[in-house]
């Protein structure tokens, strides 16, 4: 019951912050809730399936690419190619980027990609059994290899720079502060559904297997689950909902590029789902939006303490709580209630 | 055909880094368990030694960095295992989460202390230049690594086979617990093989300079390459590691030159993945009865 309660005091804080925030911060909010999204992915994969994903960036960069392509091209010059393209001398529109324009292609595309991509990878490395460690290295390679395509094809994908000045979603001028406060309550409204979704799943039949595969994946095989299966459509769960979070970064944030991809910012999606706690999805949303707040605050005035203060928090998590606060604080609601857990058959 | 003989020194070496640094890594994450992030920061320290030295000896600093770069970055990883990871045991993952925040700590503490641009170390003048052989151009300073991690490999194989402490080593590795029964102080294997792992990324550092600038980001920059090579050689393997490293540094020398260095990272990756699926425990695999 508590736990509704404190979800409808979510939705109703998400709806007043824009009477009470500048556009400016409102837009910085609008971005910690994208990091939050990911970060729900993260819970799913990681707590519940025990699958340490660390390539979430390319996921989040599918669903970013797809979505910045089509407003490219819809604010596109009268040849019909983006600036940047014209800039490196590129004179008619890549193939790739010809179904990017159809709307109904681009949104499709910001969830299909990132969710193929996890699904054909979990398929071939899970069914291999291939995992644990095995598994957060090769997502991380991913990662790495995704981030030197996107810098290597300057002319397909904007290099360095990537997709970059925006000035419209759609119908929405993104140039004014009322456009921009309709992509944020998109961005609240998406955060919430996805929330509810993964909840939904969690309680499900479905989470009660992915978390019996992530405890003892060889019983589950023997029970006649097929253990690769639940984790492939797990990660690529997991792969959609960073897709998701991706896309709607382009609006909110305005760019999307390599530097927000790679290894590193891959790792950073996990700082906070670390800290608020990995088994609690809620913790994970809470603690993605603290992480990136810090990270703001910090910027502005300290900015290489950040890199401490991160590395640190890192430490300090796993040391002293591996569970994240959420861990810390059932354990101290168990201790105030004094109320014997139950007993979990090992 | 001249092209493509050409290509082989430096496949050659590329091979060489991949091994000094994956020498390391295979053995704590074969052993241990531990997914070491912060051992490209090992290396950045082994690379950040050299450059004081060369300020300190001046001339042949090189060959005195080797054995000191071993010590220094030796010792850092002794104490991280000391301090930290050695509560961790067990817990993979966390070990890899837990290493990164090590990692980002120090490369912090070398933008503060070395400043953010990268140093130059200068090799001295018998590594500058090269010889033909066969028509093939050899420069002398991707001789000497390969020479080097030759050397370390050599050296590492020796301690295994020869010396008690290896013997120990390839215990633990084999069957922890069967090696605890047997009277072997698994925590003080532990704190060897560390410290020889980290010792030899140090190694790996200072072999980096005679081919790049030293920056704080060095190690990052080869970090998931080497991973890539334990993963495909076969965990706590030294021969696994040798022939990942020599076929992945191939396939990246090639790659680079047939197609662009862009796409040559995406081509292994995936090259990796296909192998997987026929070998999944990696090249060389120890034969174990556990399941999966």
């Amino acid at each position: 019951m508590s736990g509704r309660i404190s979800l409808v005091l979510c939705v109703v804080l998400l709806a007043v912050a824009p009477l009470v925030l500048s556009p400016f911060r409102l837009g910085l909010l609008a971005k910690y809730l994208c990091f939050a999204i990911v970060a729900v992915g993260i819970a799913l994969a990681w707590g519940r399936g025990g699958m340490l994903t660390l390539g979430q960036g390319v996921f989040f960069g599918l669903g970013g690419y797809a979505m910045g392509m089509h407003l490219k091209l819809r604010e596109a010059g009268p040849a019909g190619l983006p600036d940047f393209m014209v800039w490196s001398g590129v004179e008619e529109l890549p193939a790739l980027w010809k179904p990017s324009a159809n709307p109904v292609f681009a949104l499709a595309a910001v969830v299909v990609l990132p969710g193929l991509v996890a699904f054909l990878l979990g398929l071939l490395v899970f069914r291999q059994r291939v995992r644990g460690a095995y598994f957060a290295i090769l997502s991380q390679a991913l990662a790495a290899a995704f981030v030197i395509l996107l810098v290597g094809r300057q002319g397909l994908t904007g290099g360095t720079n990537g997709l970059t000045n925006f000035s419209r979603f759609f119908a929405l001028d993104l140039t004014d502060p009322g456009g921009r406060r309709v992509v944020y309550a998109i961005t609240a409204a998406a955060l919430v559904l996805t929330y509810l979704a993964v909840k939904l799943v969690v309680r499900s039949r479905f989470g009660a297997l992915l978390v019996a595969v992530r405890d003892h994946e060889d019983r589950v095989r023997f029970l006649g689950y097929d253990p690769a299966l639940v984790k492939t459509i797990t990660f690529a769960a997991s792969a959609v909902v960073a897709g998701l979070a991706g896309a709607l970064f382009v609006p909110v944030v305005g760019i999307i590029s390599p530097a927000l991809l790679g290894v590193v910012p891959s790792l950073e999606l996990l700082v906070g789902v670390a800290l608020g706690g990995r088994f609690s999805l809620a913790g994970a949303v809470a603690g993605a939006i603290a992480v990136n707040y810090a990270k703001t605050l910090f910027s502005e005035d300290f900015p290489e303490g950040w890199l401490y203060l991160q590395g640190g928090l890192f430490v300090l998590v796993l040391v002293f709580a591996p569970r994240g606060l959420a861990g810390v604080v059932e354990a101290a609601r168990d201790r105030f209630r004094r109320r014997p857990r139950e007993e979990v058959a090992g | 055909m001249a092209a493509l003989a050409n290509q082989l020194p430096i496949g050659l070496s590329i091979a060489a880094v991949l091994l000094l640094i994956a020498l390391g890594l295979t053995f704590t994450f074969g052993q241990m368990g531990v997914v070491n992030m912060a051992h490209g920061e090992f290396i950045m320290v082994g690379a950040y030694t050299a450059y004081l030295l060369q300020g300190a000896v001046g001339g042949q600093s090189l060959l005195v960095a080797l054995p000191v770069a071993f010590a220094v970055a030796g010792l850092l990883g002794l104490l991280l295992e000391w301090s930290l990871i050695r509560r961790f045991y067990g817990r993979p993952l966390d070990t890899l989460l837990l290493t990164w925040g090590v990692s980002l700590v120090l490369q912090q503490l070398a933008r503060d202390v070395f400043g953010a641009p990268n140093v130059q170390v200068t090799a001295p003048a018998w590594l500058v230049g090269g010889v033909d052989v066969l028509g093939v151009r050899l420069p002398h300073n991707r001789v000497f690594i390969t020479a080097l991690a030759a050397l370390c490999v050599l050296g590492v194989g020796l301690y295994l086979a020869k010396l008690p402490q290896g013997r120990r080593m390839r215990a633990v590795v084999q069957n922890r617990e069967l090696a605890a029964c047997s009277g072997i102080a698994t925590g003080r294997v532990d704190r060897s093989t560390f410290l020889l792992g980290s010792g030899l990324a140090g190694v790996a550092g200072v072999a980096l300079t005679l081919v790049g600038p030293v920056g704080p980001g060095l190690g990052t920059f080869y970090i998931v390459d080497a991973f890539l090579v334990v993963v495909a050689g076969g965990l706590g393997r030294l021969r696994g590691a040798v022939l990942a490293a020599l076929a992945l540094g191939f396939l990246n020398g090639y790659l680079e030159f047939w197609t662009d260095a862009s796409l040559a990272k995406v081509l292994v990756f995936v090259a990796v993945i296909a192998f997987l699926q026929i070998r999944p425990q990696g090249m060389v695999a120890l034969r174990g009865r556990s399941l999966g």
